[in-house]
Parts: C-alpha cells; structure tokens; sequence
C-alpha cells in the first residue's frame, strides 16, 4: 500500500515562471525508504515541504495514507520531518524538544514521559537530555532531531538533507545509524539528498530529478546500471559515465567497464584505443583519463582500474583497452532518452 | 623600510577613537561634573557666582513635596509606559515582517509617530485632547459616551493627564521598540518556525513557546531604551500639561528643568537632575543582566 503518494504535482513560484516541480508523480510503500536525488534547484525540497505542508502545491494532489491531505496544514498530516539544520529549539532543553510534539498534541502527561524516554533510549540520548542544543556535538544533534520526529509516531519521516552539516567522517557513521535506525523503527522514510553516495547508501529506491521533473526512479543498482537517460547516467557515478557519440546515438560505458584490453574477459568485447593523458591514483584505484577513438567520435573518457588490475599504463601512449559489450548503454543523441542497443563490430 | 603610520596598530587605534573620547568627555563627562558642581553650589541665574554650600540643595529637595510627587511619578510614567511599549511593540514587529499587499504603506505608517519630531507631534496632541475642542470628545459624544456639552477634559484631570501623557509617550517611542524587535524576530531562524508547525503546534503555542522566548533578549533591548528614553523625557509633559495640572504630571526630567531652568534655581535643578543618574545606571544594570542569564543561543 502506498503510504505517500503525489498526483500530477506542481508548483510555480513567481507568477509561473519558476516552475520548482513539474508535474511530478510518485509514492512511496509501507516502510519503504525513497530517496529523491538530484542537483541543487531541482525541487527536490520544494518537493519535500509540500509533502509536509509547508508549500501549497499549484496544482495537484498530495495522498498520505490514503488520504488527500494537500490543503491541510502540516499538524493534521502524521509526519516528522528532521530540517537540514535539525532546527532544535535553542532555549528549550533536549527534554523540552522532545516533548514539544507531544504537548503540542495534547498527549496526557504520563503517556508523554513514557514516550520520550522511549526515544531517548532508542536513540541511546538519555544523558543530554538536561542539556541545551548548543551543548551537544552534530551527531548528537541529528539523534535528537530523530527523536523528537520519533515520539510522535509519524506515518512519514521526511529528512532533508540530515547529514550535510556533519563533518565528512561523521557523515558516514551518522548515515549508518539512520539507515539502522529506519530498519528498526520501519516508518516511511523519504530522503532528500544532493549527494549520491547518501542516495545509493540508503535508498530501497532512489528518485532522480532534474529540474523540476522525474527522470528515473528506481532501486541504485537498476539506477546506476540501467541509467534512463543521459542525465542520470552522468549525474550518477563517480567519475560520470562516459558517452561517445557514435551515428546519431550515445554509447555509454561506465569507468570500471572501460579496461585494458587483456582484463576484460568476456569474448563478447568492444575494443577501444586509448590515447592516454593523465593518471590518478585515487584509494588504490587508478583513473586513468585520455582520448577514446574507434568506439566512435574522437571523445575524452575516464577509465577506472581497480587495485587488481596491474598492467602498466603510463601516459603519453596509446594502449588498447575494451568494454565488455554487455555494459553498454546508448541513447539518443537528441533527446538522451535510452535507445535500442545495437551491435558493434571491434 | 621605515614603519608608516598606518603600520602602528596601537596607535591609530587610539587615533580613531579619539574623537568619539572626545565627544564623550565634552558632551557627557564634562556636564555631568557641573551637575555635580552645581548640585553642590547655590548657584542661581540672578547671583551666577559659585559658592559650595554642601548638601543643603539636596535637604531642600527632600523637604519638597513635588519632589516626591515627581519621583513616583517617574516611576509610574516609565513603568506603564515601558511595559505598553514593549507589548505593543512586539505586536507591531509581527506587522511589519508579515507578507501583505501594501505593506510599505503600513509600514510607513507604523514608523511615522518615531520620525515626527516630538515638539510637533505633541502639539498636534495637544489639540487632540483640548479641553473643549477636543475630537476625541466629538467621537465620544456622536456615539452617545458623552452627554451634549460635556467634556472630558483630558489634560485637566490628574488620573486623565497622566493617561495621555503616557499615552502619547507610548504612541511616539512604540515604532522604536517595534523596528527593534523586528530585527529579533527576522533573526529566528525559518527552519525553527517551520519545525514548530510540522510538530503540530498552532499560531498560540508558536507564539509563546518559540518566538516569544527567541526575542526576549532583543525585547529588553528594547525594553532598556524605552526605560532611558522615557526616564529622561520631558518633552510630551511640557509640551502638553507643563507637569499639571497639579504636578499630577510632574516628572523628575521636567521638575528640574522648572526649577533649575524656569525658576532660576540652578543648584537646586542640578541636584534633582543627579537622582535621575542612580536610577538610570540601575535600570541599565538590571536589564542587561537580564539579557546575559537568558542567553538563549
């Protein structure tokens, strides 16, 4: 069953000409984790807040549990949602905060302190909860935030962008906890991130947007291999995939797939010369960048080697690699939808 | 290289801050030690000729009666006057951020009693509340609160003389206090408010429990200069009752100023105008301890 579900959603600002969603269907299953993707000013969390009831849609329907909730105001839609700055009341103890919800639902007094002992158990917390928010650590913080969006018991937890004001080792100790988090409580979640290695971390599925629109949604895996368009395929994956424009189309290959000839074992291989220009060498991985000829037009790709392959390149020659040609991906070179494969020679 | 000017921190340092030490001294130091002086000579403005007397001003100014009357006075005019600014005030503030259509009109509006000068302001006042043209009466009698020819004679009436005094005072200093406070509400952050709303709490709860507490800092700020402002303020009671009738209106500002100034009695105007020091430099002290134990963030 759906639990969160959007009809043909829109929302123009500024009389129409910021079109911040662009009719965008989707829904969410019980317990079910959705990520939505995308760059900065994609709509992502405009997208976000009309599903709390912050922003009114323009035009469309907004479901929660079965139930058209679009014109209601956010404390009538069951939801949680965890801000990016985790907004914790900065005058009101960690207690206070989590409390708040509650009282402000007019949940009894005893049922209240249950409950938030509950959280602060779950969320391992009991400690702070005497303290004020500008007492804590950000990964503290977060726990709070998650508690406080806890008590209430939402039907959706809305995050956005939770992880971002952590430092970089934080974020991915925090990324694991939400994710066990999520497992052990099994709420809807909907996630809203820029960053793809948060996407692919958590998701069950990930909605990729661009400007305002839906372009793929999908598990990661199917997402990252199966990318719908040339967008997707380019903003997913680091380094990008790589697309070579060959007769009206795109051939796509992702970094890994591109490897010296002699690596790729299958017997089904496109063979592509590789003018190389420069070599890095990131986490025991070798990006080896240059210019890819044969496979089509003359193109500028990246290949990644993995620690396992140790044939010497060196730049400033050109040396044979190949694609495995199961791992090819085309696409229209117009519209940069997915297209038919079609077979090469090489 | 030889060292430039602009290479000696210390020094300019002291450089730039000497004209605000100056202005200091010249315009606050060096009046407030003639008080002093003044408060302790029988200087008048018919024998200018310093001779110390000692305390004897200050006995003369307790054995005065209107002394004492200015004294609670004071107090009753900042106390309610204070309160009713920052009350209101908050009230304004949450009109001048809100989203309308015409708001730089209502905004313009609000802000117009602080721009006005006060002399003229107050005498616009003063005909509002005249004793027998007043149009405030006129309203009052077309909708049947006053019978036909009778007046309320708002400044002659010491209970209604120290209702518009303050009344006035409060409409003048309150877009003060309210631009003040606005500067403490844009400073909350949205995402506070907006967790607010997604954690069900309505339009009250908000009100109290989040915004309220977030500018408590800022109100006493605006509290602290209502308080000197009003503390200080002569003009509204001169302007308007002159301290009556009665001294029902006398206020330790205008008081001094009658005696020291009007009356010829400089010594004597000295030392009442001292007692507004102690007071003040309490006031001060009180709300900015205030503003440290809240310390909000």
């Amino acid at each position: 069953m759906a639990v969160v579900e959007v009809r043909e959603l829109v929302k123009h600002y500024d009389g129409g000409r910021v079109h911040a969603i662009d009719g965008v269907d989707l829904s969410a299953g019980d317990g079910e984790y959705l990520v939505l993707l995308g760059p900065s000013g994609c709509g992502k969390t405009t997208l976000l807040r009309t599903l709390a009831g912050l922003e009114v849609p323009t035009s469309g329907d907004v479901l929660i549990g079965g139930r058209v909730v679009t014109r209601l105001p956010p404390r009538a839609r069951k939801i949680a949602m965890v801000f990016q700055s985790y907004a914790l009341y900065p005058h009101k103890t960690v207690f206070a905060n989590i409390i708040f919800p509650l009282r402000a639902q007019g949940v009894p007094p005893e049922e209240r302190h249950r409950k938030v002992r509950w959280a602060a158990e779950l969320l391992d917390i009991g400690p702070l909860l005497g303290r004020k928010p500008r007492q804590l650590s950000g990964g503290e913080r977060q726990r709070v935030a998650l508690a406080r969006a806890l008590v209430r018991e939402p039907q959706v937890f809305l995050l956005d962008e939770p992880l971002s004001n952590l430092d970089a080792k934080l974020r991915a100790s925090a990324r694991d906890e939400l994710k066990r988090f999520q497992a052990e409580i099994g709420t809807t979640t909907i996630y809203v991130t820029h960053d793809q290695v948060e996407a692919m971390g958590l998701g069950d599925r990930i909605v990729v947007l661009a400007a305002g629109k839906v372009r793929q949604v999908g598990p990661p895996v199917e997402v990252y291999d199966d990318p719908a368009d040339t967008f997707v395929a380019t903003f997913i994956g680091s380094p990008p995939m790589n697309l070579v424009t060959r007769e009206g189309r795109l051939v796509g290959f992702r970094p890994e797939h591109l490897l010296p000839v002699e690596d790729v074992r299958s017997p089904d291989r496109v063979s592509v010369p590789l003018a190389v220009d420069r070599i890095e060498y990131l986490s025991g991985d070798r990006h080896v960048y240059g210019v890819a000829s044969r496979i089509g037009e003359e193109t500028r790709v990246v290949a990644r080697l993995p620690a396992t392959v140790d044939t010497p390149i060196a730049a400033g020659e050109t040396h044979d690699f190949a694609v495995d040609a199961r791992r090819l991906r085309f696409f229209d070179a117009e519209t940069g939808l997915r297209a038919e494969p079609v077979r090469l020679e090489g | 290289m030889a060292t430039r000017l602009a290479d000696r921190a210390g020094l300019l340092a002291w450089l730039f801050l000497l004209p605000s030490v100056l202005y200091i001294v010249a315009l606050v130091a060096v009046p407030f030690a003639l008080a002093i002086a003044f408060a302790l000579s029988d200087v008048s403005a018919g024998d200018p000729s310093y001779d110390y007397v000692g305390g004897r001003n200050f006995e003369r100014v307790f054995d005065d009666p209107v002394f004492w009357r200015s004294l609670g006075n004071t107090f009753v005019f900042t106390g309610i006057s204070m309160v009713l600014i920052v009350v209101l005030g908050k009230v304004l503030a949450n009109i001048l951020v809100a989203d309308f259509r015409g708001k730089w009109l209502v905004r313009f509006l609000v802000l117009l009693p602080w721009t006005t000068p006060v002399a003229l302001s107050s005498i616009s006042w003063l005909w509002l509340l005249d004793s027998i043209y007043s149009p405030i009466d006129w309203v009052l009698r077309f909708f049947g609160f006053l019978g036909p020819g009778e007046n309320l004679y708002w400044l002659g009436q010491p209970g209604l003389a120290m209702t518009s005094v303050i009344a006035v005072h409060v409409w003048r200093l309150t877009p003060l206090a309210a631009v003040i406070m606005m500067a403490g509400l844009v400073a909350i952050p949205r995402d506070i408010e907006e967790q607010a709303m997604v954690d069900g709490a309505g339009y009250w709860r908000r009100m109290f429990e989040i915004k309220i507490p977030l500018v408590l800092p800022v109100a006493a700020v605006a509290a602290l200069f209502g308080a000197v402002f009003t503390f200080t303020d002569m003009a509204v009671v001169r302007v308007l009752t002159r301290g009556g009738p009665n001294d029902a209106t006398q206020v330790l500002a205008s008081w001094a100023f009658y005696r020291g100034i009007e009356g010829g009695d400089v010594g004597q105007g000295a030392a009442i105008a001292l007692f507004l020091f102690p007071l003040l430099l309490a006031a001060a002290i009180a709300i900015l301890r205030v503003v440290r134990r809240i310390e909000v963030w």
